[in-house]
């Protein structure tokens, strides 16, 4: 059985990637994922954020107070090199091609078209295999077209995309009005993948402090119905190949996204629920269902249930939506029933 | 081989040197010369190498004197070992120079020269404390500029070795340590060259070695010890030789040619000035103007002082010479003169009186002062000693620079007299700490000096403040002599980076005729002329100025680089200046921005490029118009209700004219009246709080947080405010102690800094927009005028005492906040983590205090001029102060301790003598064993005493007499023993343990800042384990020592470790327990710091996690709590519920490591949550233990 499968230009053993997570953060775990049989790995990412952030705090810090009174002319050592920005993560990208064999993809996270993007000339460098590009834009401004947001979206792609020489895959979110538009121009800039979707992380309240919180909810299968729809939509439309990212937490729900159209699924939330050990469980879970429905490879399987492929193409339409709500029934006590 | 030219100052100089000729270093802190260690440890982190290709082993100790400890067992040992210090520092060096000199150890000490303390501290310059060491046997080099100390570094360490005799070698404290010059950098090979292998392996052979044993350091008796101290003789004789040899050798290997004493002037001299230290160039550079106008006159620049060489010096002066004045730069009170003058005529007396005397006559001598603590040295001041060796009669043992009304001593001098020449640039920059300005001009310095054949200097003078310093940097460039060590006087270049300082100081004093003034202005170029103050508009036109201008700040914050106007300003000055082509400079500034700041990241360099390309477009020269008629005044104003010394001599100093003071108008003793900062009104901050009564909870948190107690709170009767200004605001307070009365905040905007600390310690959140508090930070300017009247009405308004209110325990914040603080306005840092302890402090115990302060911070924002912050309530009582020494505090506060017991004691014995005579029984027995344990106790007493006085006034026998003097010591004082963790847990440590060892009944205060904070931030045994410090640049590989615990092991010490920003109750709490414990206590309060590397507004939610987790915990162990059968161990911090990562990883002093070196942050952050755990768990062990037996001594 084959298990094997092409996803941006790079061979893998199999389609289940971890994506970036804390995991790839530490050089063992790295290792443990590799040997537990992913088909390639995307790092942790690095925020533009971060790269500013670190030199911003990094200045200020070494400058605050400093020559202003004569017997405390600085408060630090004086150091001739700091770490600050990408420094040790492409170290660990260049640690991580060391130690394993299978693919290793670098993640940028940002938004502004600024001195980050030479960054991602620096994660080619380090040897990473391609580059996965995360756009993360919560427009704030009433004043703030669509149009421009998108434009801002294209015009990052294209600067990283001109960037490097390795292939470059979109981390995207799925509110655009129209994806398909969206993907395609996305390719168009030269993305060599799309990677559906980016999670937005929603803030939540703490009540007794009055503050905004950070909260980290992690996935579960439900959620996959987003992706799995739109990689069928997509499937075989756009000159990208599809990784499909949110809601794989098992054998299933792999098979699903496979057959939808996805070159590769990744995983994350399971395995930081339940071990890297999944890794393993869920590919001979994939293997088992194979077995059953007697496909001999991945590739047999890709976009067999896309919407091109299907012989619903209206269940990934507004008539699913009528569909699904005629399917509701509300029982005497007022309960909800399917 | 290639001449390395570098810009350096004299610190780093003498420290390449010290590192590459040495083995062993032993380092402490001390100003001016702290920077030698700190280059040294950062050298050995880097893994430079010594000269054998050894990186050589650096290592921090306790005080000076452990440092000379230490470097002499490594000497005896063997190995090539140095130090660095000054001032007090090398006293305390003293013992253990005597026995290496004794031994006839080769070692070089090298001295950033410092005043002594006296009548006070100061950080500057002069001779004094090397002149207290001279009689330690130590061969003394003196260097007279930043090239000079790096020669004489190397041939001191050269002459050490082949004479084994010990040198100190010496440069002046900042106007040679800290002077920024071009200069030659001495390769490896020259030094390899100087250094004889043979001499330092004859070193090595005289190490102690058990193959080979010896003793050295008997005891001696009568018999022989007189003899043995002479046996170094010829040692000391041939000296002089060997040191003038190896100045030769050195000149065929550099070109630079030395003598130990260097003649300058004309060949047929008449009037000598003989000098040493950086004054000497002064003196030549004037010697070679007057001499090219015709007058006879000469220098003799004395280089080795020690040994002295009779035969040297006379030969070294003109034949012709009718009169020598023999400049001191210290002060010896009750000799003949001063120690150069007195060896000077001895020399010449030898002479005159040998059989081949040089003179027909003996010269005149003089002997003059010049120079402490760094007191400008100017040519003019030259030319007035050179008239006066030309009168008949000249004065003697005069002094020159200052004006000595008393005794007068002092020489007159025209200050106008100027020997600069025309093709130097000479720049002068005003600016503020936080601008950036000196980091710009040392870039400049850099650019100008190492990139072009130009000559460059820089010299900065800082402020006396740590918050809005101001700072003036002196900055000369040109192809001829630039090392001018005097400040500049006729500037061709003024920038005034602060618009503000138009109106504060007079800038423009400096400015040459047809001077450039670049100004940084909130205003256009057509509308700024109007804005400036009417005498800054006359000087512009009396010296036909040509006036720039630029908004540096509104540059700056578009290029993301907030209030750092540095780069900026730099870009201008090229720009204008014409002192390089303005393309070259302006890509020369580029360059130096990716050195200075690529190691930041590009994000850091591309905003810089972004600000220079910025400055040039919006930089516009300034069309001046015909006429002043600005009705803008200068200079600083100070109430007319201040006291007349304040008025006549603060205010002077103030305003820069403290040079122009008098002797007369000085203490003889160093007394000072105390409060003077609420005169000074420094008006520093842009946006101030602003409060909101509507929502305010009157918690008290703003008030007790506050590090510059410029919020303030009242209760008083409503009936109070009729008179109030219409702004002013109050609302109902909410204490069921004052119902139906009024609460008032009240912000002293004029003394805040901006901090902002008060706000983030704010608990309460609008209702209706949670982003806004019940106070505010906003832009100062709109409110000033009214707050000011608000705060002048406030302060009127009467104040909360301890003692008229008995019903209320004060020992929560919400009661203390009402009570006035004796400790207010310091030019402590914005936001510091200290002076919150310190205005707590006073509110509870002030009126009563008597205060030992450690130096360091403390002692400087405490009490260094023009103002200080401890001050006195309406009735004039206060907290009285004083400040010894670094090392001594615990021992000096414990005097004050048995000073004031004594006085009782001798107060209680007339008392019994008297009673029942002058003195009603029931009077002396109430006064003897009154109660005094609360302030209402107190206050009885104090009206008990007033009567006692009543009673005794108008009696004349001679107890009556005595009983009236001592009378007041039957009031409690409150003696308190403050600093910061480098004494306590360093330098101090002895003296700490004694005193709290002794139990009397003093109280510690130790504000834990985890690094000598004062100094720039050097590990102390405080510092925890992986934090970067100085002396630390690797990251401490040790835990922090646990003070705490240790002084627990007394059994009687009261014991309390405490942070303001995790529970200010139990800080209140450990304050009164301390102070009523009738014995020692010692309370540990976290301090955050500037140098912790942290956003200093959220210093007291820095605390907050400290506590939180476990690396901190609060604790109180009392004593007195074991007579109840209980556990003196009182836990006030639950278990850690934070990973130490989550408190630590917010302070850059932690982070850096994880960027300088992240496998060993790992390593740390391992170590050190291993030893928060274990720390925690031993505490609570011992918390929960079953009372041991009492080792109370009773």
């Amino acid at each position: 059985m084959d298990l094997s499968t092409r996803y941006l230009g790079l061979e893998l053993k199999n389609p289940l990637v971890p994506s970036a997570s804390p995991l790839s953060k530490n050089m063992d775990s790295l290792k443990r994922l590799a040997e537990a049989g992913a088909g390639a790995i995307v790092m942790h990412s690095l925020f533009e954020e971060q790269i500013n952030a670190t030199s911003m705090e990094l200045d200020h810090f070494l400058s605050h107070g400093t020559e202003s009174f004569g017997e405390a002319l600085s408060y630090f050592p004086d150091m001739d090199e700091f770490e600050v920005g990408p420094d040790s993560y492409l170290e660990h990208i260049a640690e991580a091609k060391n130690s394993i064999s299978i693919p290793v993809i670098g993640s940028l996270n940002g938004i502004s078209n600024g001195g980050w993007i030479n960054y991602a000339k620096l994660i080619e460098e380090a040897g990473a295999d391609a580059l996965e590009l995360n756009i993360y834009y919560i427009p704030t401004d009433p004043d703030q077209t669509s149009a421009e947001v998108e434009a801002n979206y294209l015009e990052v792609i294209k600067s990283v995309c001109e960037t490097v020489n390795i292939p470059v895959a979109v981390k995207f979110g799925a509110s655009f009005s129209s994806i398909p538009n969206m993907a395609k121009r996305m390719t168009q800039q030269g993305a060599k993948g799309l990677v559906m979707f980016n999670r937005f992380y929603q803030p939540d309240f703490d009540i007794r402090a009055m503050e905004v919180v950070p909260h980290l909810i992690l996935s579960n299968s439900s959620e996959l119905r987003l992706p799995l729809r739109w990689t069928a939509i997509l499937y075989k439309k756009i000159a990208a190949d599809i990784a499909i990212t949110t809601g794989i937490h098992n054998g299933t729900d792999v098979v699903k996204g496979i057959l939808a159209g996805a070159n590769i699924t990744m995983v994350a939330s399971e395995l930081l629920l339940n071990g890297i050990d999944r890794i393993p469980e869920i590919l001979s879970e994939l293997q088992r269902w194979m077995e059953d429905y007697e496909y001999v490879s991945v590739n047999q399987m890709r976009g067999s249930m896309s919407h091109i492929h299907t012989a619903e193409p209206a269940a990934f339409e507004r008539a699913n939506y009528m569909k699904v709500l005629q399917s509701l029934k509300q029982d005497p006590t007022g309960k909800l029933w399917w | 081989m290639k001449r390395v030219i570098r810009t350096m100052d004299g610190n780093e100089a003498a420290a390449h040197v010290a590192f590459k000729t040495n083995e062993v270093i032993a380092i402490y802190p001390i100003t001016p010369a702290s920077p030698m260690g700190e280059w040294t440890d950062a050298w050995a982190v880097k893994k430079k190498k010594n000269l054998w290709g050894d990186v050589p082993k650096i290592i921090e100790m306790q005080s000076e004197g452990g440092a000379a400890g230490t470097v002499h067992g490594s000497l005896q040992s063997g190995s090539l070992t140095t130090t660095f210090t000054a001032s007090q520092g090398l006293l305390l060096m003293l013992p253990n120079m005597y026995k290496i000199a004794g031994e006839l150890t080769p070692t070089v000490f090298h001295i950033a020269a410092r005043s002594l303390a006296t009548q006070a501290l100061s950080i500057f310059g002069d001779h004094s404390d090397v002149m207290a060491v001279r009689s330690a046997g130590w061969g003394m080099l003196f260097a007279n500029n930043v090239q000079e100390v790096m020669d004489f570094s190397l041939i001191s360490q050269a002459a050490t070795l082949s004479s084994r005799i010990p040198f100190l070698h010496i440069f002046d404290g900042f106007r040679t340590s800290h002077e920024i010059a071009k200069i030659e950098v001495l390769s490896d090979s020259v030094i390899k060259k100087m250094i004889n292998p043979e001499m330092v392996k004859a070193h090595r052979d005289r190490g102690m070695n058990p193959n080979k044993p010896f003793i050295r350091g008997t005891a001696q008796n009568p018999d022989v010890f007189f003899q043995a101290r002479e046996t170094t003789n010829s040692f000391y004789n041939d000296a002089p030789l060997k040191v003038d040899s190896l100045m030769q050798e050195f000149e065929k290997l550099t070109g630079r040619s030395y003598h130990l004493f260097d003649y300058a002037g004309a060949p047929d001299a008449e009037r000598v000035i003989i000098i040493m230290g950086s004054g000497a160039d002064t003196v030549s550079q004037t010697v070679e103007y007057l001499s090219k106008q015709g007058e006879k006159v000469g220098v003799l620049k004395v280089r080795l002082f020690r040994p002295f060489s009779v035969k040297y010096m006379i030969e070294s002066l003109p034949e012709t010479v009718r009169s020598i004045a023999v400049l001191d730069r210290t002060k010896e009170p009750g000799a003949l003169g001063e120690p150069l003058y007195q060896d000077v005529i001895t020399a010449l007396i030898e002479d005159q009186t040998s059989e081949t005397p040089k003179f027909d006559r003996i010269p005149i001598i003089t002997g003059g002062r010049y120079g402490l603590s760094s007191k400008e040295f100017t040519p003019a001041m030259v030319k007035s000693v050179f008239e006066e060796l030309e009168t008949d009669t000249p004065k003697n043992h005069f002094t020159i620079g200052i004006n000595d009304d008393v005794t007068n001593t002092s020489l007159d001098f025209d200050p106008e007299f100027d020997i600069e020449t025309k093709d130097t640039t000479r720049a002068v920059f005003w600016g503020l700490g936080s601008d950036g300005t000196v980091g710009a001009n040392k870039n400049s310095i850099k650019i100008i000096g190492e990139e072009t054949e130009l000559n460059a200097q820089g010299y900065f003078v800082y402020d006396s403040k740590k918050s809005g310093a101001r700072t003036i940097s002196h900055l000369r460039f040109g192809k001829g002599e630039v090392k001018r060590p005097y400040l500049i006087r006729n500037a061709n270049f003024v920038g005034v980076h602060q618009f503000g300082f138009l109106q504060r100081y007079d800038t423009l004093e400096m400015a040459a005729d047809r001077a450039t003034v670049l100004l940084n202005s909130p205003f256009p170029a057509d509308q700024v002329w109007k804005k400036l103050p009417k005498k800054v508009q006359q000087q512009i036109h009396e010296k036909n100025l040509k006036l720039f201008v630029i908004d540096g700040y509104e540059v700056a914050k578009k290029a993301g680089l907030g209030i750092r106007i540095n780069t900026v300003m730099q870009t201008c000055f090229f720009a204008i200046s014409g002192v390089l082509p303005k393309r070259q400079a302006i890509d020369k500034i580029k360059e130096y921005i990716e050195k200075t700041y690529g190691k930041r990241g590009k994000t850091i360099v591309s905003m810089n490029f972004h600000a220079v390309d910025m400055s040039l477009e919006n930089l516009y020269e300034v069309n001046i118009p015909d006429e002043a008629k600005s009705r803008i005044t200068t200079g600083t104003k100070f109430s007319k209700e201040s006291p007349e010394f304040v008025q006549k001599v603060i205010a002077e100093i103030i305003n820069g004219q403290g040079d122009n003071l008098p002797v007369s108008a000085l203490p003889c003793d160093g007394t000072y009246p105390t409060g003077t900062t609420k005169w000074e009104k420094r008006d520093i901050a842009m946006d101030i709080p602003v409060w909101n009564p509507d929502i305010c909870i009157q918690c008290g948190k703003c008030v007790v947080a506050c590090p510059h107690s410029v919020i303030r709170a009242k209760v008083v009767e409503p009936a109070a405010l009729e008179t109030a200004p219409n702004e002013f605001k109050h609302t109902k307070a909410r204490f069921k102690e004052f119902k139906e009365q009024e609460y008032t905040l009240q912000v002293s905007v004029d003394d805040c800094t901006g901090c902002s600390i008060c706000v983030e310690v704010c608990p309460v959140k609008d209702k209706s927009n949670v982003s806004r508090k019940a106070l505010n930070m906003e832009p100062k300017l709109p409110v000033q005028k009214n707050e000011r009247e608000n705060w002048d009405f406030f302060i009127d308004l009467p104040s909360a005492k301890v003692k008229d209110h008995p019903e209320i325990e004060f020992n929560k914040i919400k009661e203390t906040q009402l009570l006035d603080p004796y400790f207010e306005f310091s030019g402590a840092c914005a936001g510091c983590g200290e002076t919150p302890y310190l205005s707590l402090l006073t509110r509870l115990f002030g009126d009563r205090m008597i205060v030992a302060n450690a130096t360091g911070c403390s002692s400087i924002y405490g009490g260094n001029l023009p103002t200080t912050p401890w001050c006195t309530d309406k009735e004039g009582k206060g907290p009285a102060w004083n400040n010894s020494l670094f090392e001594d505090n615990a021992e000096f506060g414990l005097g004050m301790r048995l000073a004031v017991d004594k006085k009782r004691e001798t107060a209680h014995n007339l008392l019994k003598q008297m009673r029942g005579k002058e003195i009603p029984e029931s009077l002396a027995e109430d006064l003897i064993h009154a109660d005094q344990s609360t302030e209402q106790g107190i206050q009885e007493q104090q009206k008990r005493v007033d009567e006692l006085l009543k009673r005794l006034s108008g009696k004349a026998t001679a107890p009556s007499r005595r009983l009236e003097e001592f009378a007041d010591a039957l009031v409690r004082k409150s003696v308190w023993i403050i600093g910061g963790d480098g004494w306590a847990y360093d330098i101090g440590f002895g003296g700490l343990d004694h005193v709290l060892a002794s139990g009397e009944n003093v109280n510690v205060l130790v504000m834990d800042t985890e690094v000598y904070s004062n100094t720039g931030g050097q590990a102390s045994k405080a510092t925890g384990l992986g934090a970067i410090a100085k002396f630390a640049a690797g990251g401490k590989p040790t835990p922090k020592k646990d003070l705490g615990s240790i002084m627990m092991n007394y059994g009687y010490v009261y014991v309390a470790q405490v942070a303001m920003g995790a529970n200010e109750n139990q800080v209140i709490k450990a304050f009164k327990e301390a102070e009523s414990y009738e014995g020692p206590s010692i309370i540990i309060a976290y301090s955050h710091c500037i140098a912790h590397g942290i956003d200093m507004s959220k210093g007291m939610d820095q605390q907050k996690l400290a506590t939180d987790s476990g690396y901190w915990p609060i604790y109180r162990y009392d004593p007195r709590i074991r007579k109840e059968n209980k556990n003196p161990l009182q836990l006030d911090s639950k278990p850690p519920k934070l990973p130490l990562a989550d408190y630590i990883y917010n302070e850059q002093r932690y982070k850096l490591l994880t960027q300088t070196n992240p496998g060993k942050s790992r390593q740390y952050l391992e170590e050190a949550q291993n030893w928060v755990t274990a720390h925690w768990k031993g505490l609570e062990e011992l918390a929960e233990e079953p009372e041991a037996p009492s080792t109370e001594t009773e």
